[in-house]
């Protein structure tokens, strides 16, 4: 039921309004035009709204209308492919509809409400359901099947149910007590979508790329925070992780950024390929563009608008990885809506419960068993934008505190033209233990100890280099020469990774142990030949370090790491024979 | 005609409050006439109703509860026409050069919608300023966005001026615009930018908006917004490349600052609002190319950081909303360089869209590159200098201290009437790089080496001419 009210006062994004009995975090609908706002407070009388578009013009006296829900998207088929704002209006539409400027008071449905559907039902009459369980499924794109579920808080049994095609809007069966049953619903975006129970992240998000997978794993389900300095490669990492990752669905959120880089990533997305598929990765993408420009309370929901859409492809059963790009944008939206509020700032402005809000969102990541008895999960990678570069502002500090994963994407590794340019010595990921077991099942056992024994060496070779950049490298003794020489191996020939070279850009979890073990294998080889008189100097001009050099260019490696280890041990042993 | 209020309750500083008034639009515009007849402009800030809160854009002095406030019904707007082309306006968008009024083609709204990021353009092509720091190495695109961060006593001005006059795309005959807005810089500052678009012809192509000084800071707030939609008007409905220069942007975030104080806000960071980013954002946002229409706006935007501290909220937000941005170097300045632009720290994020063959030359991105990993170099070995000596220095290190000092001599240095072309910008550096041994060039391909290298290129000419007899 619509209740109608009056605009008290109009202050920027916040509008007062007086004889409506909103709930908080109700829609409304403000002044003449319709604009969108948000309940964000009620004092006495008093419902204090954030609205959604410019204000400019609304008059005290103009109605505010009360839809009765809460901020809500649409979900159902056509979200896949689909480019929108903070709030789920398609851009294209919006276009469409306005040109090629935002204006307001336009409201655009998430959904296209026109387009056809093939539904077949997986249930039939009698069945008894509860919330969340699958009814039936359309083929949403090329290779995305849409379950199309039973909202959570409905359940009932089926009185009817209909095969054929259907708008999002047509009526497809009927429960028992009436209700109808269609191809979407609506859900909150404030409010998490219900699962049966969370299970621990135990299974990695395989992403190809060496440095994350054999380093700093996440898991699925996990939560990762990447610092985003300029010239780093971000870009071209998000674009890595989104194709390679073995996430079924990619939900990117450009949070607060600049229109140009936003309108690079708009340009680019729709053009890459899915490697594993040769179909669009648009197929299993949706992108949310908010950027700085666009009015701030959109911006800060768009990263809840994004979550609930990952959250809604997690019950389906799939694995959806969810980028927000920059968690630091949104975290500012909060500032400033919370300074128009008036409300008791905290550290640098921000208000008291920046640390709450971001622990929520991260919280909405996780691996579950699903309403209906599935396994799906959201894993959420969330770039912060540190001003000045400087890691103690709130922003970091308190996304450190929650997420298990920190890739340090540094600038510097960049310039020296190291790619993916992440520190190994700044980055964590604290998945490492919870994930052996599934090591130990599916690549070796002896992988753990791989990872430490490599993670000890990069550690080393960082405190060796101290010492080298006060005497140079020749003061060094022969075995820490040698220790210099392998961990450069190690950086080079693994952590290294050209996204441009087809067979280098993804790294498949096994090769990798492969690879590793053959460096580090060639390490130690090196270091008994090193103590039975070898010298440096002949170790390293050896033919089969080149030839590791290599191995990450070539498809079959085993047969390539057979011959290169082959090879080694004769090298080695020509070395020890020659003295 | 609107009703009339003679109902003030209040005056603080540029604020007036209005009390029993009809329903008032946010934003509206409002007229308020003097008892000596005299008429004031402001704009509605806070609407409710019981009391309408106003900012009086030429200041409250002469105001007293017997003015009388008439609200307009509409939001601020801009007479826009092809006509505003050579004419210099005020702050608010009046005539200041005696002209005639504009005839409006269409009046429109100040604030500036946001533009559809779906409907933008990636920008990419070229925009030569004729500055080599700039064009070489941290090139300007149009649409772009690039900030000038400097100091007091820098000649930030001369720089702006300098891409002003020099500005254009290679190859195109299009038709190009200057939209120049002066926020709170001095009067002789501004007689200073009115002298030099007259001397060099500039005026015709351009519009001035100009608020000066001692106009009123809330003026202030509207400046950049008026100058933004006439170069709007000018990019999408004339058609035409729109260079916008805003100066100076710190005057504007202090009267932003001075207002969030007035209106008793709650302050964020050194008292600026809380708001400050999506403000900024609203305003360099405006910057951009649409996909299927002629004309572009690019923005050049100088802002003195007080006390030289980049990490100061004026500059590092707007860091965070620009491309990249161009640092005055005091340093530079003082060892009597220009234009002083330390290029270490300047940057340019569109750069590798807007370069590279059939753009600039094929050899931009790594000349460039060898130039800052040279001078890099240079500048350490400087520092190392002065505590070690020269003497204690190896041959190659020397090379890059003397490649440090050239740099600065030729390549950064230039005339302000000089106007290099992109070949003379990367032909210089290329003089340069060859007093580096061939070895030390580890960013540059050997084929650009073999074909762009001053040693090589004579040689190729050598058998060419060899060849041809």
């Amino acid at each position: 039921m619509e209740i109608k009210g009056e605009i008290y006062r109009i202050s920027g994004p916040v509008v007062t309004a007086l004889n409506i009995n909103a709930r908080m975090y109700d829609v409304v609908k403000v002044g003449d035009e319709g604009l969108m706002g948000e309940v964000i407070g009620i004092k006495g009388e008093k419902t204090i709204i954030q609205v959604y578009e410019d204000t400019s013009g609304v008059k005290p006296g103009e109605p505010v209308i009360d839809t009765g829900m809460p901020l809500s998207v649409e979900l159902g088929p056509g979200l896949l492919e689909s480019i929108y704002d903070g709030i789920q209006r398609p851009l294209p539409v919006l276009k469409e509809k306005m040109g090629d400027f935002i204006q307001r008071g336009v409201s655009a449905s998430g959904l296209d409400h026109n387009k056809q559907w093939e539904f077949k039902p997986v249930v039939k009459k009698g069945d008894k359901l509860k919330g969340g369980e699958i009814i039936g499924t359309v083929q949403e794109t090329g290779n995305i099947l849409h379950r199309i579920l039973l909202p959570p808080n409905v359940s009932g049994v089926v009185d009817e149910i209909n095969e054929g095609t259907f708008t999002v809007d047509d009526v497809i069966g009927r429960l028992s007590d009436g209700t109808e049953l269609k191809l979407m619903h609506y859900w909150p975006v404030r409010h998490p979508r219900p699962v049966k129970n969370k299970l621990r992240p135990t299974i990695p998000l395989i992403t190809g790329q060496r440095i994350f997978d054999g380093l700093f794993p996440l898991a699925k389900g996990g939560t990762a925070a990447i610092p985003g300095p300029f010239g780093s490669g971000k870009t071209v990492m998000q674009q890595q992780l989104a194709k390679w990752s073995d996430a079924e669905i990619v939900v990117y959120i450009g949070c607060g950024e600049r229109g140009n880089e936003m309108a690079d990533v708009l340009n680019e997305f729709p053009e890459l390929e899915d490697p594993k598929t040769g179909r669009p990765l648009m197929e299993r993408t949706v992108l949310i563009a908010n950027t700085s420009n666009m009015p701030v309370a959109a911006r800060e929901a768009s990263v809840y608008t994004g979550i609930t859409i990952a959250e809604y492809y997690r019950d389906m059963g799939y694995d959806v990885s969810l980028m927000a790009d920059s968690t630091s944008r949104w975290a500012e939206a909060m500032r400033e809506i919370s300074s128009r509020l008036e409300e008791m700032p905290g550290e640098e402005g921000y208000p008291a419960y920046l640390a709450a809000k971001l622990a929520e969102f991260y919280e909405r990541a996780g691996r579950a068993k699903t309403l209906c008895e599935d396994e799906g999960s959201v894993t959420v990678i969330g770039a912060v934008s540190p001003p000045g570069g400087d890691f103690s502002e709130p922003v970091t500090q308190n996304t450190l505190r929650i997420v298990k994963v920190f890739w340090a994407l540094d600038a510097k590794l960049a310039q020296r033209r190291h790619f993916p340019a992440i520190n190994w010595l700044t980055s964590y990921s604290l998945y490492g233990r919870t994930l052996d077991e599934w090591y130990n099942e599916n690549i070796s056992t002896e992988w753990t100890k791989l990872r430490s024994d490599t993670m000890n060496l990069l550690q080393r070779e960082a405190e060796l280099q101290d010492i080298v950049q006060l005497v140079g490298s020749d003061a060094l003794p022969d075995d820490q020469q040698l220790t210099l020489e392998i961990a450069r191996m190690v950086r080079e020939y693994f952590l290294q990774q050209n996204a441009y070279h087809d067979v280098d850009s993804y790294c498949p979890m096994i090769n990798q142990y492969k690879m590793l073990k053959a460096i580090l294998t060639w390490g130690e080889k090196a270091v008994l030949a090193l103590e039975s008189g070898a010298s440096v100097t002949n170790i390293v001009a050896l033919e089969s370090r080149d030839m590791l050099a290599k191995v990450r260019f070539e498809k079959d490696i085993d047969a390539v790491l057979d011959t290169v280890m082959k090879k080694a041990d004769e090298e080695f042993a020509a070395q020890t024979q020659q003295r | 005609m609107a009703k009339e209020y003679k109902t003030i309750g209040e005056i603080a500083g540029p604020l007036i409050f209005v009390e029993k008034t009809e329903p008032v639009g946010y934003n509206e515009l409002v007229n308020i006439t003097l008892a000596d007849g005299s008429v004031k402009r402001g704009q509605v800030l806070d609407t409710s109703k019981d009391i309408v809160v106003v900012q009086v854009f030429e200041g409250t002095g002469g105001l007293n509860k017997d003015s009388g406030v008439r609200f307009t019904g509409e939001t601020i707007k801009l007479p826009v026409s092809s006509e505003l082309l050579g004419r210099i306006l005020s702050g608010s968008g009046e005539p200041l050069d005696g002209g005639p009024r504009i005839v409006p083609e269409d009046r429109w709204e100040i604030t500036g919608a946001a533009i559809n990021p779906y409907s933008r353009k990636p920008p990419e092509e070229f925009i030569q300023t004729g500055i080599s720091t700039i064009d070489g190495m941290n090139t300007l695109v149009r649409g772009q966005k690039l900030p000038i961060f400097s100091g007091s006593g820098l000649p930030h001005n001369e720089i702006a001026l300098q891409i002003a006059r020099q500005a254009k795309v290679l190859g195109a005959e299009e038709e190009f615009a200057v939209v120049f807005a002066a926020m709170g810089i001095t009067s002789e500052e501004a007689q200073h930018f009115m002298y030099d678009f007259e001397r060099t012809g500039a005026l015709e192509r351009a519009v001035v908006f100009t608020n000066l000084a001692d106009d009123p800071a809330v003026e202030r707030l509207i400046t950049p917004r008026l100058a933004l939609t006439a170069a709007e008007y000018l990019a999408y409905e004339c058609e035409m490349h729109v260079l916008v220069i805003l100066t100076d942007m710190t005057n504007y975030c202090e009267a932003l600052r001075q207002m969030g104080a007035a209106r008793e806000e709650v302050p964020g960071r050194r008292g600026y609002p809380g708001y400050m980013y999506t403000d900024l954002a609203s305003l360099y946002e405006r910057a951009g190319v649409i996909k299927g229409r002629k004309g572009s706006v690019t923005q050049f935007s100088i802002l003195s950081m007080p006390g030289d501290d980049i990490t100061h909220p004026i500059p590092d937000l707007s860091g965070y909303i620009t491309e990249g941005q161009i640092v005055i170097s005091r340093e530079l300045h003082m060892k009597g360089i220009y234009p002083p632009i330390n290029v270490l720290p300047s940057l340019s994020r569109l750069m590798n869209s807007g370069i590279g063959p059939g753009r600039t030359r094929e050899d931009h991105k790594a000349v460039s590159d060898q130039l800052y990993a040279g001078y890099a170099e240079g500048l350490d070995l400087r520092g190392l200098v002065a505590i070690v000596g020269k003497e204690a220095l190896s041959e190659r290190d020397r090379k890059f201290l003397e490649f440090a000092d050239l740099f600065e001599d030729r390549f950064v240095r230039q005339g302000m009437e000089e106007d290099r072309d992109i070949e003379t910008t990367l032909d210089l550096g290329w003089e340069l790089l060859a007093t580096l041994s061939e070895a030390q060039l580890t960013r540059i391909d050997n084929k650009y080496i073999e074909k762009y290298h001053p040693a090589h290129r004579n040689k190729n000419k050598k058998t060419v001419e060899a060849s041809t007899e």
